[in-house]
């Protein structure tokens, strides 16, 4: 008899994926400015490490919330005994007035219809626990999050069936595309209980346009049982036009406009955190926003398995019902993430690398390597990959990990790092780009096929010689200069 | 509002059945206390709840301890400086100093006799989290584990909700103080193969909830031979270990594997800082499994529940101050005892027979001489008067699928002194009325089947009807 149950045995938990052997190589070697000069630089990793003087600077003026004191008499008995799954009120009111702000005051939220979960990963693992049988499945966009794999999929047995988009359009969602996707699903004898989109998307850092918003609310308003899941934790930011539009404005709209079939608020879901915003992903601080009544209450009962720690919420009540302070946050951390982008876009840009023209969100840039490529295919990307990784020694991810359709985009993290660390990266990319000009067995042309054989022949000689002469003495001492 | 069956084929099965366990009419209790919640200044004529095992016995300790410690918090001027980095981090490996100053703590708690390995600790939402993962790990869903009776309600919804794995019950009762036998393991294994369920495993609470009782070195040693033979896991919920307030004292798993032949593979043991300390809203739940694969796939799960990394920081300072830790599980437990007795005594005087009990949070106490029958029908009835006339929000052993009617958990740690008596008056009252309606009545009743661990009967004892003049519309006596 199997000693351990299927989920422990197998590897849909997705943490076999390339995504995660970067960080695993990360970790070996990690950079750092004094100790590990040579080391390999994070930019896998999405978070957002911009403003925490913003958040320390408010802990001073603050310090009543830090000793557990309210008005001066200590909470702390009240805190630790405090498990209702329904919340901190005063948090749930914060936090909500919070997204509202992030979304230009366009929409309000209920806090009654808010339901805190530990980080987003429980919040979207729940979502499927809710609303899907083992079996079923939900449409996702191309390319999208690694971790949906194992948030979306893993214990709770929902498939993901892809929605491929390209960079044709910007990999904006086109209706063919869903279309498309739902037939697969069809085919594969898969029922489709709903959608499930990124929005600000992860890996592309776009927001999603009005257009592809109302295109989604149209395809599921014809199929009664389906479901639409926002996932906006990268909501506040957004550094530059167009400025962002949450699916819950596009169904206020609607409302206004009497084009509006009352039951499809009942299935749209927001999925919230403060992992990317306030960069915060230690307090596992998620939220589900949902106005189906019954949604609410089946995952406020799940809850249990991941609730958020009162002192959390408590810490956190008090910082976000600061108006003054949340209103300057949100506009400084903007403003400081578009620098950073900018940033990283020139040192590219130098390097003779392109990114998505669209990217006006989140903490990465969507980057175009096709050009690297040895061949248009996946293998090639690895191999790309791999050499960014062990040579050029930057950890960035590879689109095969988002599920792309087109091999050669990888996702590269501007704001988990100082400012001389990603100009050092920038560098290290751009020499590795000349040397890859004046370098023998590389083809720049992406059009070329080969046949799978000999791609593969040709690209393991082709890393050989990148591997000698990376590792050269020579070329290190270029390097540090 | 979509409603009715249209809204059933929109959420899932799991979304829309009852295995959350919270339509039982066992809440009935928390929702007479919610509507009408005790204060003693405020609202004396309320429900007093004693269904709630929290331990509030120590947190002036605790309070004390924060105050001298301001370096503990990432918020404080002296702790800030590391605000940023802890703020940051996520690695569901946890906080190396938060996972080496648990398993220091969890080996304290267990006198020193077992050390415990950091690697192996996995964080999880509170034991409730702890408990859906490691049957997410170790079992498919149909699958079943075996669970001795009386146990905690909770475990349908933590064990069974969303995993689909299925309890079997392993039944225990009062003629031989509960004590899970090798035979009744057996009967209800035999049981599950006969019904073509795959048996994974078997999940004990040591201590027990309800009963309030640490399993001895033999059960425990007859427990592991008997998984050991059939190759199914052994889960030991051992929440409430640093509640053991009086001897015999502690003997947990860990313990017992280090001097028996034991497939380590097969064992796993959950932990929380809920009930020692007294930390249920922090949300601190730990699997701690001896089997690498279930350690490698579990940390994994433990993703959907880990611990805030502020409060891994601030227990981490907490737990490794060792000076702070011996004096404060020296203290909680001889207040744990002194309430105990305190309680226990108030029900001595009415000749409310109880469990003995060594550790826990409450009391098991038998009040089956007041049910008109032997039945689930009587004591829920009975239960109800409880709620409703008497006022005190107490838990059924039926609620705990206990096999035996007449049985009840009341808590005792969660509330003051004050409170206490309160309460004890309100038995006092209500057990007077409940014999005076007896066809015979005798002012002296022998104590009934179970013995005592501590036997001191006061004067007042040999007459207890002297102090109740009540009338039976107002079991109160005033609060001062």
């Amino acid at each position: 008899m199997k000693l351990l149950s299927t989920k422990a045995t197998c590897n849909s938990h997705g943490q076999d994926s390339s995504y995660f052997l970067g960080w695993q190589e990360y970790e070996k070697n990690p950079y750092d400015e004094v100790q590990n000069p040579k080391g390999i630089i994070q930019m896998g990793l999405a978070e957002n490490q911009l403003s925490f003087d913003l958040l320390e600077s408010w802990l001073a003026k603050n310090p009543d919330v830090a000793g557990f004191k309210r008005d001066g008499k200590s909470i702390f008995r009240e805190l630790a005994l405090f498990q209702d799954y329904h919340g901190l009120p005063s948090f749930k009111k914060a936090l909500v007035d919070f997204m509202a702000e992030i979304r230009g005051n366009k929409v309000t939220f209920d806090p009654n219809h808010i339901v805190l979960t530990a980080g987003a990963t429980s919040a979207n693992e729940t979502l499927m626990f809710c609303l899907a049988e083992q079996g079923e499945a939900f449409l996702l966009p191309t390319p999208y999050y690694p971790g949906f794999d194992r948030d979306l999929k893993w214990r709770t047995g929902v498939e993901i069936v892809p929605i491929q988009c390209t960079s044709t359009n910007n990999f904006q969602i086109t209706e063919s595309a869903l279309q498309q996707a739902y037939e697969e699903a069809k085919n594969k004898n898969l029922k489709v209980k709903g959608v499930l989109v990124t929005n600000p998307s992860n890996p592309l850092g776009t927001t999603m346009s009005k257009s592809e918003l109302n295109l989604l609310i149209d395809f599921i308003k014809d199929n009664k049982d389906m479901h639409l899941i926002s996932d906006e934790i990268y909501s506040g930011t957004v550094f530059t036009s167009p400025s962002f539009i949450s699916v819950m404005e596009i169904l206020k709209e609607r409302n206004d406009f009497k084009d509006f079939d009352a039951d499809i608020s009942e299935r749209v879901h927001v999925v919230y955190s403060l992992s990317k915003d306030l960069g915060l992903p230690g307090f596992r601080v998620g939220a589900i926003y949902s106005e189906n009544d019954m949604v609410v209450a089946a995952a406020t009962k799940m809850s249990s398995f991941g609730l958020v720690s009162s002192q959390t919420q408590y810490l956190l009540s008090s910082m976000l019902g600061d108006k003054k302070f949340t209103k300057n946050y949100i506009f400084e951390n903007q403003k400081r993430l578009k620098k950073r982008q900018k940033m990283l876009v020139n040192g590219l840009q130098k390097a003779g690398i392109s990114c998505l023209e669209t990217n006006n969100a989140g903490l990465f840039c969507w980057v175009d390597m096709r050009h690297l490529l040895n061949s248009n295919t996946f293998e090639a990307e690895m191999e790309l990959w791999k050499k960014i990784l062990f040579d050029v020694r930057l950890n960035i991810s590879p689109g095969a990990s988002c599920h792309c359709t087109e091999p050669g985009w990888f996702r590269v993290c501007f704001a988990n790092m100082s400012e001389d660390t990603l100009n050092l990266a920038m560098k290290r990319l751009k020499d590795f780009v000349a040397n890859s000009i004046n370098g023998e067995g590389c083809s720049n042309n992406k059009k070329k096929t080969r046949s799978t054989q000999a791609s593969r022949s040709f690209t393991k000689k082709s890393i050989s010689n990148w591997v000698f002469r990376l590792s050269s003495r020579d070329h290190r001492e270029q390097e540090e200069r | 509002m979509s409603l009715g069956s249209e809204s059933y084929q929109l959420l899932s099965k799991i979304a829309t059945n009852d295995q959350h366990g919270e339509n039982s009419p066992y809440f009935d209790g928390w929702k007479a206390y919610e509507k009408n919640p005790f204060h003693p200044r405020k609202n004396p004529q309320g429900v007093i709840q004693m269904g709630l095992a929290e331990n509030q016995l120590c947190f002036d300790l605790i309070e004390e301890w924060i105050k001298n410690n301001p370096k503990a918090s990432i918020c404080t001027p002296e702790g800030v400086c590391k605000f940023r980095d802890i703020a940051n981090f996520q690695d569901y490996h946890g906080l190396p100093e938060f996972t080496s100053a648990m398993a220091k703590f969890m080996s304290k708690v267990r006198g020193g006799r077992v050390r415990f390995d950091p690697n192996r600790i996995l964080m999880s939402g509170g034991a409730t989290g702890a408990n859906e993962l490691i049957m997410f790990c170790l079992a498919d869903p149909g699958d079943a584990f075996l669970v001795p009776t009386p146990y905690y309600p909770g475990f349908v919804r933590d064990l069974c909700w969303r995993t689909k794995v299925q309890l079997i019950p392993v039944h225990c009762d009062s003629s031989n103080n509960f004590k899970i036998t090798r035979e009744a393991l057996e009967v209800a294994y035999k049981k599950a193969q006969e019904n073509n369920i795959n048996v994974k495993g078997l999940i004990i609470t040591n201590p027990s909830n309800p009963l309030g009782t640490t399993l001895d070195k033999e059960t425990l040693k007859s427990l592991i031979t008997f998984i050991n033979e059939k190759t199914i896991h052994l889960v030991c919920d051992e929440i409430y270990a640093a509640t053991v307030f009086t001897s015999p004292s502690y003997v947990s798993v860990s313990e017992v594997v280090q001097e028996m032949k034991c497939n380590l593979d097969l064992i796993h043991v959950i932990y929380s800082l809920s009930k020692d300390l007294g930390f249920p809203g922090f949300r601190v739940g730990i699997v701690y499994s001896y089997n690498d694969q279930v350690v490698n796939c579990g940390r994994k799960m433990s993703s959907f529940g880990l611990v805030s990394s502020q409060t891994q920081y601030m227990l981490a300072s907490m737990l490794s101050d060792e000076k702070f830790v011996d004096k404060f599980l020296l203290e909680s437990s001889r207040r744990l005892l002194k309430r105990h007795d305190k309680f226990t005594k108030g029900l001595e005087e009415v000749e409310i027979s109880r469990f003995p009990s060594n550790a826990g949070l409450f009391c098991w106490m038998n009040l089956k001489k007041l049910l008109k029958e032997e039945t689930i029908e009587e004591e829920l009835k009975l239960w109800h008067v409880i709620i409703n006339e008497v006022k005190l929000n107490v838990s059924p052993g039926s609620s705990f699928n206990c096999s035996e009617v007449g049985w009840f958990r009341v808590c005792f740690a969660n509330i003051d002194d004050e409170t206490v008596e309160i309460a004890l008056q309100r038995i006092r009252a209500f057990v007077g009325k409940e014999t005076k309606k007896k066809i015979e009545v005798k002012r002296w009743q022998p104590n009934l089947s179970l013995s005592f661990t501590s036997t001191r009967f006061d004067e007042n004892v040999l007459s207890p009807h002297n102090h109740i003049i009540i009338s039976p519309h107002s079991p109160l006596v005033r609060a001062t």
